[in-house]
């Protein structure tokens, strides 16, 4: 078994920080701590679940036709956990709307069946998909915990300063999100430069 | 006919709720194919003609097959059958046949524009736009007009976004940029201060 294809979506591929994939769902649902982890767990499933079924028909799927029957396994897949957490955990729905189905559409689940489970067997490709899936949860709760503390002033709706803070709303809206990533992407490349110099 | 109903469904999705700057959708070309005005306009292009076919389409595909009060099932005695959870399956097949269709159509009545899109073309399948446009013009309870309108302007808001900010990030390759913000970290924090500029159209309609 080979741990590298789990560690690596963690950091060193990480797919917000590093490949900048799936930004859509990253930008719009992270205002909360909260959404950032669900958002992160149900595309996790998802891709798990691709990953999985797609490296087992890797060898019935038609080179040509590949792409439309990638998404077709996603999109049942999506259906299958939108389903699933309008049953169990309908304040979560409500409040990811419109991004749940657009799970379908997140470029990292397309692009790591295109570029690994197409090509890997099926232990190799269940790893990706664990790794990948929690280093996009990783960002997107990083991301929503920042927006939130600077936004609301909670953190998972703890209130964490006094009653005299008062919360930069723009945090948690639109512009926020862009601003947030940016500063993040930035600190990540400050951190990269200091450890190339140390070496 | 409400033209005035029209008017805030078109001004809203170009302005107020921008396709990219407020609702999120289609950030990866937003963020990818915006190094040139030039580039930008033809994703712009290919984008609006196929958001505004897929809007129609999926439209007609919800009336006509999946919702059970107006589905052709019904309509021959079949009751009890509601499709509505295919929604996204049935969605994005629309739209990624849409889009093979027309690459094969340009291709052979308009090579020059089909030589422009390149490889614009079959990346629009993966343009969450162009399905968030679809189920958001299901979830609002449009008419085939209004369904008309909001996808054309969800189009039009979208080129505007991206024709916009490939012009400033045109600038941003020859300004004095700190090392660690090059790129993308200052192409988003440009998208920021794009999108506060977009609040400034809150109060239009």
């Amino acid at each position: 078994m080979n741990l590298k294809h789990l560690t690596n979506g963690l950091i060193k591929e990480n797919p917000i920080f590093v490949q900048l994939i799936g930004m859509c769902p990253t930008l719009a649902v992270t205002t909360s701590a909260e959404n950032g982890i669900g958002m992160g767990l149900a595309t996790t499933a998802v891709l798990i679940m691709s990953n999985v079924f797609i490296s087992i028909l890797r060898n019935f799927i038609p080179g040509k036709i590949r792409i439309p029957a990638f998404v077709v396994v996603i999109a049942s897949f999506v259906t299958i956990v939108s389903m699933v957490m309008e049953a169990y955990v309908p304040a979560l729905f409500e409040s990811l709307g419109l991004f749940i189905p657009l799970i379908v559409v997140n470029c990292l689940i397309l692009a790591r069946a295109e570029a690994f489970a197409f090509k890997n067997g099926i232990v190799a490709s269940t790893l990706d998909g664990i790794g990948m899936g929690i280093g996009f949860t990783l960002a997107l709760t990083i991301l929503g915990a920042v927006r939130e503390i600077l936004g609301a002033g909670t953190i998972f709706q703890f209130a964490i300063f006094g009653a005299g803070f008062k919360p930069a709303l723009i945090m948690i809206l639109p512009p926020g999100a862009f601003l947030t990533l940016g500063l993040l992407l930035a600190l990540n490349n400050v951190i990269k430069a200091r450890k190339a110099k140390e070496v | 006919m409400d033209f005035g109903g029209l008017f805030v469904i078109l001004v809203g999705s170009i302005l107020v709720n921008n396709f990219v700057l407020s609702r999120f959708l289609g950030i990866c070309p937003f963020l990818g194919v915006s190094k040139q005005v030039e580039t930008a306009l033809g994703m712009g292009m290919a984008v609006t003609f196929v958001m505004t076919m897929a809007g129609i389409l999926t439209w007609a595909i919800q009336v006509v097959l999946l919702d059970p009060t107006s589905s052709i099932f019904t309509m021959m005695g079949i009751e009890n059958l509601d499709l509505r959870y295919l929604q996204t399956i049935a969605f994005i097949l629309v739209i990624a046949s849409l889009v093979q269709f027309v690459e094969i159509f340009l291709q052979k009545v308009s090579p020059t524009l089909y030589q422009a899109l390149g490889v614009f073309l079959p990346l629009i399948t993966t343009n969450c736009a162009v399905l968030g446009l679809a189920i958001l013009n299901i979830q609002y309870e449009y008419n085939l007009l209004e369904v008309i309108v909001h996808s054309i302007g969800g189009a039009l808001g979208f080129s505007l976004a991206i024709v916009l900010f490939a012009g400033i990030r045109e600038k941003l390759e020859i300004s004095n940029i700190p090392a660690p913000f090059k790129g993308f970290p200052i192409a988003l924090i440009t998208a920021s201060l794009m999108s506060m500029a977009f609040f400034g159209f809150a109060g239009l309609v």
